[in-house]
This record gives structure tokens, sequence and C-alpha cells, in this order.
């Protein structure tokens, strides 16, 4: 008798670990970091002294000539790393958002936190007199990033929640703080007399311009730690994909779960806002386009992550090459990405709310 | 008679907000039947179900599993013992078949240990018992009703519980359906399995449960095998409704017909008169 047997899943089983074999989750993010690779290199190799990509892995790997070791290594690589680990904290944090509050539309940007966190940015910046050094910049900012960035989420919180939480007015709320945020901002850049136009596009808009070895230092560690806690994080994620009753039947701590993937969200975002400005759309649509390659059933986080990478560099790559004149990153994802949610709230509204 | 009861309710007052829903209720689930708890729409069944679930925290009372206050026990080892299927539970979309399923050995696993050999042969024997031949790698979504509500008692059954409460499992499925789920569920009894469910079709209740529960406005009005709960009087004090109870032509239970203003020809009154 040999009938067909119910479950043909592969195991990959190591001692006590195990997991199910999807060739997918293993294959995708593979080729996205070769594209993000590829990406960086075209990148590294933009500007006004353009360096062709052999030359740019060639210099990267140790040789070239002193004026391109200078180039890559101290003006252009920074930049593009920094578009990079920007690109993983958002797709990460729009994808640990988007599976806790079951909507695709629920993304930190979205929602406003990246603008408290660029707000709060702005401010340190101004208070802490217009001229900052290295430490500085490398620890106070996106501390206070940070702490705007929670700020935010918690007044969003608390203004959506009437008897608990709908799709829509979660999104109406985040617009409107997202818009007062963002002037808070404007006001700031004024005042403290940072208005010359490469901080105002870095703060309002999100810009890879200026970014050097020190922004990439605070989002390449919370980035790091979050990518170690990939496999933990993954695993609560999939239960909490069920609902809230089916996951407490299913023995998951809710509030603590949900509680501490929104914390992670809220930092990732935050540190990327310190880096680089609320870049905005990153976080929405990256792990919305992982979730369709990966064909899984929620948003993931590394692959998320990665998308977002793809997305805020080449963004760059675009910007500098394409377009005639240089735009900051944010303006190039903006443009990819607000048709994206039109369409995604032209489908909710035709569909039967879930 | 007093049966071995792991899972009790004390005196358990229950309600959102304002509004109190169970007062002071005493329940003893008794172990290894099936219980079914039935009562006109808003007598507060599916609130007790929560609370039994550990989904809601009761005002006043408590709720014991085995003993000890179900609330201050730690959620993965209620989870084991456990399991609830809320009504019309989401599905992700997308996920297949054989995903939803594993995911009810969630209390079982580590984050380094997602498909152990134990997972996998749980996980089988699980989709056989339900009947889930061929469907492994589909979409739950692009299920009938009667084959998701058996995804989702496969997941149930994966969680490998002793008790298991389900709210209202055969609501929005048709008679067939509903027949086929409940039949699935008498055999996961027969094998030792503790079930409470919240039933909405009195016949059903009838049919297939060993212990009836019938609540009204928030407290339990008779308690025992169907056939004692199930009389006319009740009826008639549960839920106004002027019935005639007849032994089940199929099984060696009863059968509640309902006696209507229109369309029932009643002994005492002519045939097709209108009422007066």
């Amino acid at each position: 008798m040999s009938a067909p047997p119910i479950l043909a899943r592969r195991a990959l089983r190591v001692g006590p670990a195990s997991a199910v074999w999807r060739p997918r989750a293993v294959l995708v993010p593979v080729a996205l970091v070769a594209v993000v690779l590829l990406l960086v290199a075209l990148d590294v190799g933009r500007g006004d002294f353009p360096i062709s990509v052999p030359d740019v892995v060639g210099t990267l790997l140790g040789g070239g000539t002193q004026v391109d070791r200078y180039i890559v290594l101290q003006v252009r690589l920074p930049r593009s790393l920094t578009g990079a680990l920007v690109g993983v904290a958002f797709g990460m944090a729009g994808a640990l958002t988007q599976s806790v509050a079951r909507n695709p539309l629920a993304s930190p940007d979205l929602l406003g936190i990246s603008y408290g966190a660029a707000a709060a940015a702005v401010a340190t910046l101004v208070l802490g007199g217009g001229a900052v050094g290295g430490l500085f910049t490398a620890l106070g900012v996106p501390l206070a990033a940070l702490l705007g960035g929670l700020v935010s989420a918690a007044a969003i919180y608390a203004l959506a929640w009437r008897q608990g939480i709908s799709g829509f007015r979660l999104v109406l709320v985040g617009v409107a703080v997202a818009a007062v945020l963002s002037s808070v901002t404007s006001y700031l850049l004024i005042v403290g007399d940072l208005n010359r136009a490469a901080q105002a596009q870095i703060w309002l808009v999100g810009s890879l311009n200026g970014r050097d070895w020190a922004q990439v230092l605070p989002v390449g560690l919370v980035v790091g730690a979050a990518a170690l806690l990939c496999p933990v994080t993954s695993a609560s994620l999939r239960a909490l994909r069920l609902g809230e009753d089916t996951a407490r039947s299913l023995g998951v701590r809710l509030q603590r779960a949900q509680a501490g993937h929104l914390a992670a969200a809220v930092a990732l975002a935050s540190v990327a806002v310190a880096a680089a400005g609320p870049v905005p759309f990153v976080a929405l649509i990256a792990p919305q386009i992982a979730v369709r390659l990966l064909r899984s059933a929620g948003p993931p986080l590394l692959a998320g992550g990665l998308v977002g990478a793809v997305l805020v560099v080449g963004a760059d790559v675009v910007s500098r090459s394409v377009l005639p004149s240089t735009l900051p990153v944010g303006v190039v994802t903006a443009a990819v990405g607000a048709p994206y949610l039109m369409f995604l709230l032209a489908r909710g509204t035709r569909a039967s709310d879930a | 008679m007093t049966a071995a009861a792991r899972l009790h309710a004390r005196g358990v007052t229950l309600g959102y907000g304002e509004h109190v829903v169970v007062d002071r209720l005493e329940l003893a689930v008794p172990d290894g039947a099936v219980t079914a708890v039935i009562g006109p729409n808003g007598c507060g069944k599916s609130t007790l179900l929560r609370a039994l679930g550990r989904l809601l925290r009761p005002r006043g009372g408590e709720v014991l599993l085995d003993g000890k206050r179900i609330d201050e026990l730690p959620t993965r080892e209620v989870a084991r013992a456990l399991g609830l299927l809320p009504q019309s539970p989401t599905a992700p979309e997308g996920i297949t078949v054989a995903d939803l399923v594993t995911r009810g050995r969630h209390p079982h696993q580590a984050w380094f240990r997602q498909w152990s050999r134990g997972d996998e042969s749980v996980v089988a024997e699980a989709m056989e018992w339900t009947g889930l031949h061929g469907l492994a790698d589909r979409p739950v979504d692009a299920l009938s009703g009667g084959q998701r509500q058996r995804v989702w008692i496969a997941m149930a059954l994966a969680q490998d519980t002793d008790l298991l409460l389900l709210d209202e499992p055969t609501t929005h499925l048709d008679l067939a359906h509903a027949v086929e789920v409940l039949d699935l569920v008498d055999r996961l009894h027969s094998r030792g399995r503790t079930v409470v469910m919240v039933l909405h079709d009195l016949n059903l209740a009838a049919r297939y449960a060993d212990h009836l529960v019938a609540m009204k406005d928030g407290r339990v009005l008779a308690a025992g095998p169907p056939r004692e709960v199930l009389t006319p009087e009740l009826l008639a004090e549960i839920f106004g409704l002027r019935a005639v109870v007849l032994p089940d032509p199929v099984s060696r239970g009863v059968l509640v017909v309902p006696v209507g203003a229109r369309r029932s020809d009643a002994r005492d009154r002519g045939p097709r008169n209108p009422t007066t």
C-alpha cells in the first residue's frame, strides 16, 4: 500500500534544533543579499568622479589608487552602507508592526513614528548648538530619536484607541500625527538656523547626503542585534499572526509579545531616522514585497529587511544616475510608495473589511 | 453522582466594561465527556467559555484547573492542557493547511525546535483524523467552510491537549458539514478527551452531548443529561419556546420539535386553522 504521505515536508534537523525546510526562505534572502551588494557597488561608483564596479570591488578588497581608496572608503562607502542599513532597519520595523497589527497599512513611517523620531533628532541638534561633534552625533541623536519615536508611538496608540484599534482609524490618526510632527520639524529647522537645504532635506524627507561613519555605527549595531534575534522573533510572530484569541490559547503571553515587538520596531525605525531621516514608504512596501517573493503567510522579518535595503540603495542609485538632478533618496521612495499606498487603500475599501 | 472534573468555574462573575454578563456561576466540567452549553442569544455562554479558556479574567470567583487558579498557572502549561477554538477564527492570508495545523504545536516548541519528529507525527496524525488528505499544501482560504473548520480542529488536535473548548464550531456550516464536524469531535472524545462546546442548535446538542448545560441571563438553569434538561417546561422557561420533545428515531436520545404559531398541526386544533 503506497498511498502518498499526508504531509510531504522536508525537515532540517541538527541535534535538538529543527525547522521546516523551505527552499524559498533560504534562496530568496541569499539572492537579495547579492542584489544589495551589487547595488552598493554601483552606488559607490556614482558621483562626480565615477568609478566602475570592478574598480570599486578591487578597492574594497585592498587594491586601487590612493584617490580611489579615499573616495570609496571615506566618502562613498559610509553613505551607501548607511543606505543599506537604514533600508534593513525600516524593512524589519515594517514587518514587525504589520505582523502585530495584522494590517498591511500599519507601518512606522505611515503612522508618524518616523516623523516623531526626526523631530526629536532635530530638537537635539538645535538645542545642542548648530555644530555638533562626533560623539554627540553618534550617541545623542539616535537616543533622542528613539525617545521621539516611543513618545509618538504612544501618542498615536492613545489617540486611536477606542475599545480597541481599528485599521483605518489607526492610519488616519497616524497620518494626522505625521503631518503635525513634520511641521514641528520644519519649525525647529528654521528656529535652529539649520534650514540650509542639505539639513532640511535629511530631516524632512530623508537623504543620504553627507552621511559618514558616525551614522553607520548606531544603526549598524541595532540592525545587527535585530538580525541575530530574527529566529526567536519569527517564531513568536508566527503565533501572533493567528489573531489574539488563538495566539493566547496557544500559550503566547500576548501583551508581553506585542509590546516587545512594537518596541523593537520603534527602536529600529528611530535609529534609522537618526541616520538618514524619515525615509518614507520603505517600511510600508518592503515587507509586502517580501511576502510575495517568499509566498509566506505573513510579512517576513529578514527578507523584509533585505528588500528594504534594495529599495533604499536602489533609490539612491536611481536618483544619482537616471534623474537629471540629484534628489534626496526619500523623494524617490515616495514616488514609488505613494501610488502603492493609494492602491492598498483603494483595494481595502472595495473588498469587505477584514 | 459526582464525576471527576479537572475544570471548574466557582462563583464566576464575568463582564465587559460596565455590563455584567455572567453572575456567580458554578460549573464543573465532567472529565472525558462531551459537555454542550446552550442558551438564548446573550445568555453568556460564549463569555463563559472564554473564561474557562483563560481568555477572559473573572471579576469575581475563579476558574480552576486541577485545583489551581487558571490565571495563576504558567501560560504554556495551560496551553498544553487546554485548547480553545474561538468563534470565527481568522487565518493569515495565504497560509497552507499544513502550516496552520503545525501552529497547534506552538506550546510544545522552542524557537530553535520548530519541527521535531514528535511535531511531525502529531501533525500528520491530526490531519489523518480530520480527513485532510491531499490538502496539506492548499491555502486555507481556498477551502470550503466545512473543510476550513476541520483544519482548525486539526490545529487544536495537534496542540495535543486533554481538554478541548469549542466556541460554536458548527455555526455557518450547513447541516451535513455540521454533523461531520460533530462526528469528528465525538471520535476525539471517545479517545478520552474532555470537550466543552457552545452550540446553537438544540438537536445537535441533544444528539452529541453527554452533559448539557442550559444558561439564561448569565446563570445555569439546568445541567445534566440531555433528556433531563430538554423538557418542554425548561425549553419554555429558558428560550420562551413552545416545543414537543420526542424520542430521537435515529439515536437513543431526544428530539426537540418546535411548535410555532403557524404551520403547526397541534392535536387540539383542526388542520390549517389560523391561530387566534
